[in-house]
């Protein structure tokens, strides 16, 4: 079990929403994957279409916490109207908060995020910033409120796992307190499981799961992956060496002459 | 008069948020709104006016990652 903002979770997955081939098959995904959480967004609604509010009704079928997001905005103005639009319409102090720099990348946009974190955390949000491996923003996100960070593995939908891990290592030591979740750039369970070895508290997917062969299988293996990683940390890796060391013990080795030993 | 609804012109005489929710069919629904990039409460849509040129945001629950 772990803790965000005073509630409690068994499974370390958040699960994405978007890009799933049927609402049938997110729904199996989500069932499957074990995940508590699920994100979700808002978009400008059609009255001729009225996607949303057939979205919402499987959202309430799949009774899972809901943590929306900010996905898409640029500057903290941006960020903050969509996060009070949220709080309205997901019934949920919660935000998932993107401010993002640019097309390419979709890096957060770290001085945007700061601000937008301060106003929403003074605004009585509970606050999950997608931010990078900067240890001085995610000091300033700390500083302006925020109690969980999302640090990057890499851009989102990229599914290059965790291409800074040295610095994802320090950011861990440096708060050892703080609940840290890897937000975006997993591609495989292995990258999964990497960031849960690494002491991460969860992992945040979505395409790497929902563009999958199979979807269903995918968030399983995921699950699993997860599961893995995190007994791992638990139980104390090893420190990784240079040298080859017997793990065979070396007394009483037939045929063993002192001479071979040099 | 002539406003912008989601990015695309749009002709009304509603005159205030409320009104142009329920005109598009919107009043029992699960939607949230902004005027002019600020957010407006479902309780403040009545004493939101509307005028010319305004840019209202109508939006809805969607999938999100």
């Amino acid at each position: 079990m772990y803790e965000l903002y005073g509630k409690r979770f068994a499974s370390r997955m958040l699960l994405g929403t978007a890009g799933y081939s049927s609402p049938d098959v997110l729904r199996q995904a989500v069932e499957s994957s074990g995940a508590e959480i699920v994100t979700v967004s808002l978009r400008r609604e059609s009255a001729r279409v009225r996607t949303g509010q057939g979205f919402w009704a499987l959202i309430e079928q799949l009774g899972r916490r809901v943590l929306p997001n900010t996905a898409g905005c640029r500057t903290a103005k941006e960020a903050i109207a969509t996060a009070q639009m949220a709080r309205e319409l997901f019934g949920t102090n919660w935000i998932k908060l993107e401010v993002i720099a640019n097309d390419d990348t979709l890096q957060p946009e770290l001085f945007g995020l700061v601000e937008a974190a301060a106003v929403l955390c003074a605004d009585g949000f509970e606050v999950l910033p997608y931010t990078t491996e900067d240890l001085s923003a995610a000091e300033r996100l700390v500083a302006a409120g925020c109690a969980v960070l999302m640090p990057w593995g890499a851009p989102i939908g990229s599914a290059r796992g965790l291409i800074n891990k040295p610095a994802l290592q320090s950011l861990r030591a440096y708060f050892p307190d703080t609940p840290l979740i890897i937000d975006a750039g997993i591609g495989t369970p292995s990258h999964a499981a990497e960031a849960m070895e690494l002491g991460y508290d969860a992992v945040l997917l979505n395409t790497a799961i929902a563009k999958a062969g199979d979807p269903v299988k995918m968030a399983e293996a995921f699950a699993k992956a997860i599961e893995a990683g995190r007994l791992a940390f638990e139980a104390g890796l090893i420190e990784p060496r240079d040298m080859a060391s017997p793990s065979t013990p070396v007394a009483g080795t037939p045929f063993f002459k002192i001479d071979h030993a040099s | 008069m002539q406003i912008l609804l989601n990015g695309e012109r749009f002709a009304t005489d509603a005159s205030n948020l409320d009104e142009l929710c329920a005109r598009l069919g919107f009043a029992e629904a699960k939607v949230a709104t902004a005027v002019n990039g600020s957010f407006v409460a479902a309780s403040a849509r009545h004493a939101t006016y509307l005028a010319e040129a305004d840019e209202v945001e109508i939006v809805a629950p969607r999938q999100g990652g």
